[in-house]
């Protein structure tokens, strides 16, 4: 245990730049977890893994009852706990985060027997007679580090899918919101199974040190640079991760188009969260015709949405923490030109929402990772240039096209590549439980919401269950080997291309 | 000669002129490796008997046959599997498209194994081909035959701007590495895999491991032993041992071992005569290296050894042998075997047996063979594994339906089939908005309102019948 000196802060503390520990009152123990009680929490979850709780059906279904109950029950904690985080009205809140995560409870819920049934699968003649599924195992003991910029949800929901497909789980919220992470780490153990989850709070220089304790999957998601180290953690113990990395997700605006929809939807998705939010538009490639006008939609949406001054406004919110605030600030004033917003205060950690425009190629805002209420607007000539620019930069989460061609978003989303696309809205398709929601190249692997979070905590048994009182055909694989059994089985089993199915011998 | 960089760039100026998408394109190439297997089936044969002695039979079997029936399956099915997945839409997005589509990642990495040097590379290349991507494949060098007949004849067959085999030992595997792909699938040893991973995790590149581990292999209850005996044997020595999937020891009691041991003698005669080594449906170990290493552990073992046991250094030969009295602590239970050498440890108890298998680590495949349902349910629910096969071995990896993997040290990912499509593709989900139901969506629109935050969440709440707008 750490034990907290006076003015010192304890080890794990030191590890990650602080000089006190925190969020402690005086005399009070440090809530940081470190390696050591990971292990310990690791341990106690693997014993109960392997004492078969996890397996059945019901088990499993009064698990997501209480995920579903905490959120319902503790609405106003985590309104409050995410206001004081990341100043995310009440509005955002239930919206984005706690309606997500009850959603997918539910629909977890509704199709958890189906999820675990056998799948039978096609036979051939020889196994006509045998069982031939696949079965759906948990794979043991998963670690899930959230992201900050949906503390509740990048948590609950792989929370959810874990538990659906009957794993043990430690979850680590992001320490970047405290409150929340508290939050989290002070009623989980109220609702859920105290043996099998477990919440930690490691501070992210100690994230590689936890995955090597060897967990059976990792569900990572928050940027790319701590993507990547969790990533070589992970396959120095040769352990399967799923990534949900952030990237530069771009937005494209067509000639044709209605333009006070698109600049609103944009708007909504782009501002919302304080601008921190994964799948929003990272960037507007505008076609040159429309530009004047996109500002114009775009001034006029906002300044319905926020006010003329979005700092009283009580739906805009703030940016997560000091750095972030810097690193934003910092963008903002060295690329382009602003021509809406660009205020900034330093204590409460406000951007307003901000337009730039003649914004290069190489600005910084255009390379380098952040988290903020920055929509820079570039122009393309064409269609074909919108696509090139966009395929010389890294796969990103999400491509954005607003269009009222069908050619125009039939291209858009032919020809590039990333990890979900939609057109004429943005941010949905990340919301939806029966689309997975996922990165590709640097954007991540593995995809979760829904079934698919199901999935990627599952293992996928192939099972083939045979009788030895028929040998049926399959004594022809035998030796001695004789050229006559060989021609048969061969001719068995070639397929003509016409057929529908195919057959094999053995 | 291109360098490997080289290569790569080739392949990925290829895959964006976006000429491995369309359907007749793939179908094109997978028609062409279809000829190359069948027109080359001879020379196919005589390079896995240079590399392994390996009987035509089983050449054919396991290698010509399993490939060319898993590219008829691909081309009988492609098209269903690049179609669009429609899913269900909601009350708000009862006008929009919302499917998930199947899309290539782009040029992707194929490391092949020594043991079925032509299935473990070109079954995944089936996966990748279909899947749309291009890809570069590294054959083993230890079988050394087979990797020059590939380097050969895919160019010949296949597209030469969009598959390429590059040639080399681990040195140049490592360098191949440090290149950037988009997926990458290893089938080995654990040991390289952690190499390959952490290569790959540099690059956040997606891999696929088919690695090995000790197949354990239960026998409990009421016993059908003549057949019991043929299955297991034909199992383990298929290609003299030499499989990922092969029963790597037995579990049972002693009174089923001494039922079973003649049994095992009946089916070795049975198969192949009474002077094995001249017999020619026996292969060979693959290297001297290999010969070796599997005498150093029958060696080092406590065991004693009751069938077989002989050996020739020249022909790299060891008989199918059989070892009782081991147990856990052995030499021959330390790793995985990879050779025609059985243990079989005794537990009384079936629990016994169960609560042994699962503290070791995770094997690709695990059989139980029992007249018992209620055994073979117990071992199955009770033990984890890649797969599971009850009353034989190594026959479910050749449907093509299921998918065939490991699980924690015996791999990750899938393939074979259609599984082999899924591993080489991105899921990417698609949702086509419509500018109708404004009015609808901009309930979610700032300045934030408690009537529409109850509007909002009245309507986007799952209820029991599963209907949300959200």
């Amino acid at each position: 245990m750490n034990r907290l000196r006076k003015n010192t802060a304890c080890r794990s503390c030191q590890r990650n730049g602080r000089i006190t520990c925190r969020r402690t009152r005086q005399g009070d123990l440090c809530l940081k977890t470190g390696p050591g009680e990971c292990a310990e929490m690791l341990k106690r979850a693997r014993a109960a893994f392997l004492s078969g709780r996890t397996a059945n059906e019901c088990f499993r279904l009064a698990q997501l009852d209480a995920v579903m109950r905490l959120v319902f029950e503790h609405e106003c904690d985590f309104v409050d706990a995410l206001r004081r985080d990341l100043h995310k009205p009440r509005f955002e809140t239930v919206v984005s985060e706690l309606i997500l995560v009850k959603n997918e409870a539910l629909y977890a819920i509704n199709n958890l027997r189906k999820w675990m049934e056998p799948q039978s699968v096609e036979r051939n003649l020889s196994t006509a007679l045998d069982d031939c599924m696949v079965v759906s195992e948990p794979l043991g003991t998963v670690l899930i580090i959230g992201s900050w910029t949906n503390p509740v949800q990048l948590c609950l929901v792989p929370l959810i899918g874990a538990i659906a497909a009957g794993n043990c789980v430690v979850i680590n919220p992001s320490e970047h919101c405290a409150h929340t992470a508290e939050l989290l780490h002070r009623l989980l153990p109220s609702y859920l199974d105290n043996e099998c989850y477990h919440v930690v709070l490691a501070g992210t220089n100690d994230l590689s040190e936890m995955v090597e304790l060897k967990f059976d999957h990792v569900f990572f998601s928050g940027t790319r640079e701590e993507g990547t180290k969790v990533s070589l953690a992970a396959a120095r113990c040769l352990t399967p991760v799923t990534l949900v990395l952030s990237g530069k997700n771009p937005c494209y605006v067509d000639q044709m188009c209605d333009i006070n929809t698109t600049a609103r939807r944009i708007a909504w998705a782009r501002f919302h969260n304080g601008g921190q939010s994964p799948a929003s538009p990272d960037y507007v490639l505008c076609h040159a015709d429309m530009k004047e006008r996109l500002l114009q939609a775009l001034r006029c949406a906002l300044l319905i949405f926020y006010g003329s001054d979005p700092r009283e406004s009580r739906s805009y919110g703030r940016l997560v923490n000091a750095e972030n605030f810097s690193r934003v600030r910092d963008l903002l004033w060295r690329s382009g030109k602003v021509v809406m917003g660009g205020q900034v205060n330093e204590a409460e950690k406000y951007v307003a929402p901000t337009l730039l425009s003649d914004v290069s190629e190489t600005d910084p805002v255009m390379h380098q990772e952040y988290f903020g209420p920055i929509l820079p607007v570039l122009t393309v000539e064409s269609v074909d240039e919108a696509i090139t620019f966009i395929n010389k930069r890294d796969k990103p989460l999400c491509v954005y096209a607003y269009s009222s061609n069908s050619k125009v978003i039939s291209r858009l989303m032919n020809e590039t590549s990333s990890g979900s696309f939609c057109s004429n809205d943005s941010v949905l398709q990340s919301l939806m439980p029966c689309l997975p929601f996922g990165g590709v190249g640097q954007s991540g692997m593995g995809s979760f919401h829904g079934r698919y979070s199901f999935d990627i905590f599952s293992h996928k048994k192939s099972c083939l269950l045979r009788g030895t009182r028929i040998e049926c055909l399959t004594y022809l694989r035998y030796p001695p080997y004789d050229d006559r059994n060989l021609s048969l089985m061969t001719w068995a089993s070639s397929l003509t291309q016409k057929s529908q199915g195919w057959c094999q011998i053995l | 000669m291109e360098s490997h960089s080289e290569v790569i760039a080739r392949l990925r100026a290829t895959f964006c002129t976006k000429v491995t998408i369309p359907l007749q394109f793939r179908l094109t190439q997978l028609k062409a490796l279809l000829a190359l297997m069948e027109e080359n089936e001879a020379q196919i044969v005589e390079a896995l008997h240079k590399d392994l002695a390996k009987p035509k039979f089983e050449a054919v079997l396991s290698e010509i046959d399993m490939v060319r029936n898993d590219v008829c399956h691909a081309m009988n099915n492609l098209k269903t599997w690049m179609e669009p997945e429609y899913v269900a839409t909601n009350l708000a997005t009862k006008f929009d498209d919302c499917t998930i589509r199947r899309e290539p990642f782009g040029v992707v990495l194929i490391i092949g194994a020594w043991n079925y040097p032509l299935q473990l590379i070109l079954l995944p290349l089936i996966g990748a081909i279909a899947a749309g991507n291009c890809a570069v494949l590294k054959p083993s060098e230890i079988s050394q035959a087979t990797e020059k007949l590939l380097a050969e004849l895919i160019p010949k067959y296949l597209s030469q701007e969009c598959y390429v085999v590059v040639c080399g030992g681990a040195e140049d595997t490592k360098k191949l590495l440090e290149n950037q792909f988009d997926h990458i699938f290893y089938t080995g040893s654990q040991s390289v895999a952690r190499s390959i991973l952490q290569a790959a995790a540099v690059h956040l590149t997606p891999v696929t491991l088919e690695l090995g581990g000790k197949t354990p292999c239960f026998m409990y209850g009421r016993l059908d032993m003549k057949t019991t005996a043929k299955r297991l044997v034909w199992a383990k020595y298929f290609n003299l041992g030499q499989s990922c999937v092969a029963p790597d020891y037995v579990l049972c009691t002693a009174e089923t071992r001494d039922a079973l041991l003649p049994a095992i003698r009946e089916a070795l005669e049975a198969f192949y005569g009474t002077d094995l080594q001249r017999c020619p449906d026996l292969g060979r170990i693959v290297t001297d290296k290999h010969w070796s290493h599997l005498m150093d552990m029958l060696g080092k073992s406590k065991g004693k050894v009751v069938i077989g046991g002989e050996s020739t250094r020249e022909e790299k030969y060891i008989a199918p042998t059989v070892v009782v009295d081991v147990d856990g602590t052995d030499a021959l239970m330390q790793e995985e075997i990879f050779g025609p050498i059985l243990p079989i440890l005794t537990m009384e108890s079936l629990q016994e047996a169960i609560d042994f298998v699962n503290t070791k680590e995770k094997a690709l495949a695990l059989y139980a063979f029992s007249d018992d349902p209620k055994i073979v349910t117990t071992v199955l629910e009770n033990t984890c594994s890649g797969g599971f096969c009850a009353n034989d071995g190594i026959v479910h990896m050749t449907l093509p339906s299921l998918p065939f993997g490991g699980i924690g040290a015996s791999g990750m990912g899938c393939y074979h089939g259609r599984w082999s499509y899924e591993t080489f593709s991105h899921k990417r989900a698609s949702v086509l908005r419509s500018w109708a139901l404004e009015r609808v969506g901009a309930f979610r629109y700032p300045p934030y309102s408690d009537s529409n935050l109850s509007w909002l969440r009245w309507a986007t709440t799952t209820k029991k019948s599963s209907c949300s707008i959200m």
